[in-house]
């Protein structure tokens, strides 16, 4: 019997079954790629685990998205078909508050990895098209949010979505295509639900898939980035793990750590379902969007109270547009290892971001509690 | 007389008049076909993918044409209270003022198109999303970020019914 090349699985079946394996698809390159990867250890290394943590709830949405799919009707009777999932199906509510809550946390940890990554300096070469790839999946990400509320087709759904698709609706040549492409028709209706629906369950993942893997390529070939504290240490004194199993393994301590929290907010806080949509009724009082796009809510207000018209919105668009592109061009600009000048000026910059954010949105939330009181 | 012959080469040879660094008029005419090729087919595939998307939206704007909307006497709204109905697509409302009057104004927020609603105690129109409000005679927009006034319809009454129509 020839000796297997896995060490201690000499006597066993599974030896034979490794090598028989390993000789057709060459697992044994794999295994030592994955031995050989190593992951930095430091003070911020907890900040390493928001990217798995993002993919362990994509795949909690992969899931959940299949099982709801089973009961889902899009069109003219999607309102129904999730009323009857919540209340009439065996834990249909369950499985839709996992869905929303999972999207809900999704979308925090991705941004927290986002964060984290732009303090990290993380962008810089050679790793500039992780970032940009990265910030392809958030565009992305937000996108799935956008697409995924209207589909109940509750009265949030459709003001929300009426109010998100009124705004680009304002930019310069942007109206026929909206309506005649994405929404189909002057308001929103079943038929933008069967639209959304498309876009949510088909394009988005076809799109999001290979990005995704792109990105996670990325990773492999340049390896976490350092803070710049690590960074000037000299090599002898940084430390490693070796990715598998030892890093693996607290990546899946962390997506236990995922899981209950998801388990305890899902079965505790259920996601509400409001009443039907109904396009004659009116806007109900104290109407906001998800927090996330809190933020963008509250400074079109604001800009809305000081510019007349429409020029509100398309401020707020075009400040958002550059904000966004001047996010993107990071890398270009804060290319210096070193703490220089612009190094420092991208890190204001990200401080700055993240406080406006914050900013914004607090007062969003404030402006509305004042209101329904 | 040297013989002239206009074989395949001919074109793709340098010559003063076609400078070697440029592109041939062979290779020239060729890169225009195919482009021309790629442009009609893209349009080909384009024009009935768009036409076949954009086609609610047409028949929306088709049913949007109607002239005139006739409210029954059993739907009129009791003074102090307004009718939400359909003109064409659109939301619409008829509002029946304390004193009597009926002004009927389109129900869809100039801002970001939320439905909004009639306010009897204010006498006004107010839209929940952003807060706009608008003056329920007229339709004019008060305050907030609204930056048209309503579109208002004419109000016929005739025989205890009301004929709504385009102004």
């Amino acid at each position: 019997m020839a000796k297997s090349s896995l060490p201690g699985f000499d006597a066993i079946p599974f030896g034979r079954l490794y090598d028989w394996l390993d000789e057709r698809v060459g697992v044994k390159e794999v295994v030592e790629f994955a031995k050989k990867k190593v992951v930095p250890e430091h003070s911020q290394s907890f900040w390493y685990y928001w990217g798995g943590m993002s993919i362990f709830f994509f795949t909690v949405q992969l899931v959940s998205g299949i099982l709801l799919l089973v009961y889902y009707r899009p069109g003219e009777g999607a309102y129904d078909s999730v009323r009857q999932l919540v209340y009439e199906i065996d834990f249909g509510w369950l499985i839709r508050s996992v869905h929303s809550w999972a999207a809900n946390l999704m979308v925090f940890s991705v941004f927290v990895h986002m964060f984290s990554t732009f303090f990290m300096k993380a962008y810089r070469g050679p790793r500039e098209f992780g970032w940009w790839s990265g910030l392809g999946l958030l565009g992305m990400v937000t996108l799935f949010g956008f697409s995924g509320y209207l589909l109940p087709m509750d009265e949030l759904a459709f003001f929300a979505t009426k109010v998100g698709l009124e705004i680009p609706k304002n930019m310069p040549g942007m109206r026929p295509l909206i309506e005649n492409i994405v929404q189909g028709g002057p308001d929103v209706s079943s038929v933008t639900i069967q639209r959304f629906f498309a876009l949510h369950v088909v394009i988005l993942p076809l799109m999001f898939l290979p990005l995704l893997t792109f990105h996670l390529w990325m990773v492999m070939k340049h390896g976490n980035a350092v803070p710049q504290s690590e960074e000037l240490k000299p090599a002898s004194q940084r430390r490693t793990v070796p990715f598998f199993p030892n890093f693996f393994i607290k990546d899946l301590a962390m997506w236990l750590i995922a899981l209950n929290v998801l388990a305890i907010l899902a079965a505790m806080y259920p996601w509400p379902l409001g009443v039907q949509a109904d396009p004659l009724a009116s806007a109900p009082e104290g109407i906001h969007p998800e927090w996330y796009f809190m933020n963008q809510f509250e400074l079109l207000k604001i800009l809305g109270r000081i510019l007349p018209g429409m020029a509100g919105e398309i401020g707020g668009v075009l400040m958002f547009t550059l904000g966004g592109v001047l996010w993107g061009l990071v890398p270009l600009f804060d290319t210096s290892s070193k703490f220089g000048s612009r190094a420092r000026i991208a890190t204001w910059f990200g401080f700055m971001v993240i406080a406006s954010l914050i900013a914004l949105t607090v007062l969003g939330y404030y402006e509305v509690v004042v209101t329904k009181s | 007389m040297p013989d002239i012959t206009l074989d395949e080469n001919t074109a793709a040879t340098p010559d003063a008049a076609h400078p070697p660094e440029g592109v041939s008029r062979r290779g020239f005419i060729v890169q225009a076909a195919l482009g021309a090729a790629g442009v009609c087919y893209a349009g080909a595939v384009a024009y009935p993918v768009y036409r076949y998307l954009a086609a609610p939206a047409q028949q929306a704007a088709e049913l949007a044409a109607v002239k005139e909307v006739k409210i029954p006497e059993d739907k009129m709204p009791a003074p102090g209270t307004a009718l939400m109905f359909r003109f064409g697509s659109r939301p619409t409302m008829l509002i029946h003022h304390k004193d009597g009057t009926m002004v009927c104004l389109t129900a869809v927020c100039t801002h970001l198109g939320c439905t909004v609603q009639y306010q009897p105690e204010q006498d006004h129109i107010h839209c929940a999303c952003h807060g706009g409000t608008y003056d329920a005679h007229t339709g004019a927009n008060i305050s907030g970020p609204p930056p048209k006034p309503l579109q208002r319809f004419n109000v016929e009454r005739a025989n205890g019914e009301v004929l709504i129509t385009r102004v």
